[in-house]
């Protein structure tokens, strides 16, 4: 799960995660006595009609800006280390 | 005016002496700076409510409706050039190229920044002990936590180091500090504030309200907060304008107490507290009834089914490549991502990302995000059904008064807990304001008041006159 995550664990952080999320996943089991098979699910509570803003363009934000909080730069663009080692 | 009587001003108050005169809006501001400046160098010697802190007093002339009144804002609304960091080491020094809706539009309105104030991590948490910036204190007893996680906002509003603040509520993070601080905090109807700009936790329950010393401060603010933006694609027109608030009776309202709500788990000193307020209400003139929430007692489980797995797909964004910290020395880009996740991210956060991960991750979906979903629509569905013979609805804010620092940390459900009462709103998307009602143990108590989607102007009213009427009084926090 960590590594779907992209969340590397040190070794000890690893046996109280485990014990914690059990903890919490037994409380939320709670909602499997439910019985739920007509219910539609609710992903938004409040309805919104006309949602979209006009498709009109406008300026974006300027590269310099938003390279500016950048930890690395390669000229216009950023800095990653190679995808294999 | 003395120095003293400043303090003691609301922000309206404030904001009126200024328009006539009789104060100016510099010194004002100068008066609060100097207080915020002090507490954030005393660090967690003081209530350390603060991440930033302005460096001068603004000079510019500040437009009418608040002439410049200081506004403290909740570290992870974007604010251009100043530090926005969401309580978190992975945005440690983070200066966002652009401002929040919101915090444009308070300017806009002449609020001028004050500071910005500390919270949990990422918005994730109860207490404010998740803070990468240290722990935030409570000032009616500096050995006890402020709530979270607008904790800074609480803290700061209830001791008198900024006038207002603002914050955000995803399960009680507004309305449970406020309580726990003996202020006023109100979690508005979801849409009804922009959230462009604010740095997101779970997208489809986040919203921005106002923490104040009192009602109409609260109905001030959000008059100036509310409408459609068109850089977020949920926020709403708001229906009708935002009254300030006048009622001192209650005569024909009905409030609806839920008893999933009002009973089991919550202090013995905190029902008391409760049920006197009750007895007021129906002094004014309410009509005080008992109604069913069935399904609010899971409303808990669904909230940390759904806001962890909103998390841990928001939470992506954090990968080092653009902005905020980076590990260094790694041996490849997934290396480089996990270690900075690993650096950046406090343990609170880590078991959120990891809870959501798993309640997201092929064949585990449908029993949890998909099951959680369908709950949300029964806690939806049981306010639809009170509503229909109540007005309003009213619980206790939080099910205990301020807990000691460390108290909770060592088991995450026992924190969890804490939101009992203010998530069933949160899933139903419906507003709710929280109003100190008394003291339990010397401690403040919260009354929660909810109401149907966009009731703001009746919630406001009712609050108004449970206030005048119960007469709070938070000066002790102040002193």
């Amino acid at each position: 799960m960590a590594r779907l995550a992209r969340l590397a664990l040190a070794e000890e952080e690893i046996e109280p995660m485990a014990r914690e999320l059990s903890a919490v996943l037994d409380h939320i089991a709670r909602i499997s006595e439910l019985d739920l098979d007509d219910v539609a699910p609710t992903s938004h509570v409040i309805e919104v009609t006309g949602g979209l803003r006009p498709d009109v363009p406008r300026p974006s934000l300027p590269r310099e800006l938003a390279l500016a909080q950048a930890p690395a730069v390669d000229g216009d663009g950023f800095l990653v280390p190679s995808p294999q080692a | 005016m003395s120095t003293t009587d400043v303090f003691e001003l609301s922000a309206t108050a404030a904001a009126g002496a200024i328009a006539g005169g009789e104060l100016s809006a510099g010194e004002l501001f100068e008066a609060y700076r100097l207080r915020a400046a002090a507490d954030r160098a005393a660090g967690e010697d003081g209530l350390n409510c603060f991440t930033w802190v302005a460096a001068e007093a603004p000079e510019d002339d500040a437009p009418a409706p608040f002439h410049g009144v200081p506004l403290a804002v909740k570290d992870l609304f974007c604010t251009a050039g100043v530090p926005s960091q969401s309580g978190s080491r992975i945005l440690e020094g983070y200066e966002p190229p652009y401002t929040a809706t919101v915090v444009s539009r308070l300017r806009e309105s002449g609020a001028r920044l004050l500071a910005k104030t500390n919270q949990d991590e990422f918005a994730m948490g109860s207490s404010n002990e998740n803070s990468a910036f240290g722990v935030v204190r409570n000032p009616w007893d500096r050995e006890r936590v402020p709530g979270g996680s607008s904790g800074g906002s609480a803290a700061a509003v209830a001791a008198g180091l900024a006038p207002w603040a603002l914050g955000t509520d995803t399960g009680g993070s507004i309305r449970q500090p406020a309580a726990l601080c003996g202020i006023v905090g109100l979690k508005p109807t979801y849409g009804s504030v922009s959230r462009y700009g604010m740095i997101a936790f779970a997208s489809s329950l986040d919203q921005a309200g106002p923490l104040t010393r009192d009602v109409s401060d609260a109905a001030l603010m959000l008059r100036h907060m509310v409408g459609r933006d068109p850089c977020d694609a949920t926020s709403l027109e708001f229906p009708e304008e935002i009254q300030l608030p006048s009622a001192e009776r209650l005569d024909g309202i009905r409030l609806g107490v839920p008893e999933e709500l009002s009973g089991e788990g919550i202090e013995p000193g905190v029902l008391e507290a409760f049920q006197a307020a009750l007895a007021r209400a129906q002094e004014l003139g309410a009509e005080v009834q008992t109604v069913r929430l069935p399904h609010a007692p899971h409303a808990l489980s669904a909230y940390y089914v759904l806001a962890p797995a909103e998390a841990s797909s928001n939470l992506a964004r954090f990968d080092g490549v653009r902005y905020g910290l980076r590990a260094q020395d790694a041996s490849d880009l997934l290396d480089m991502y996990t270690r900075t996740r690993h650096d950046g991210f406090g343990p609170e956060v880590k078991r959120r990302i990891m809870l959501g991960t798993y309640a997201l991750s092929s064949g585990y979906y449908d029993a949890y995000y998909g099951r959680a979903q369908r709950v949300r629509t029964k806690i939806a569905e049981d306010f639809r059904a009170a509503f229909e013979g109540v007005d309003l609805i009213v619980t206790p804010t939080s099910p205990s008064v301020a807990f000691r620092l460390g108290e909770k940390t060592s088991e995450p459900l026992e924190m969890y807990l804490n939101d009992y009462c203010t998530v069933p709103m949160s899933l139903a998307g419906i507003p709710a304001i929280s109003i100190p009602c008394g003291l339990s143990e010397g401690l403040p108590v919260g009354l929660q008041i909810a109401g149907p989607a966009f009731s703001e102007n009746r919630l406001l009213d009712a609050a108004h006159a449970l206030e005048q009427a119960i007469g709070f009084d938070g000066a002790p926090a102040r002193a």
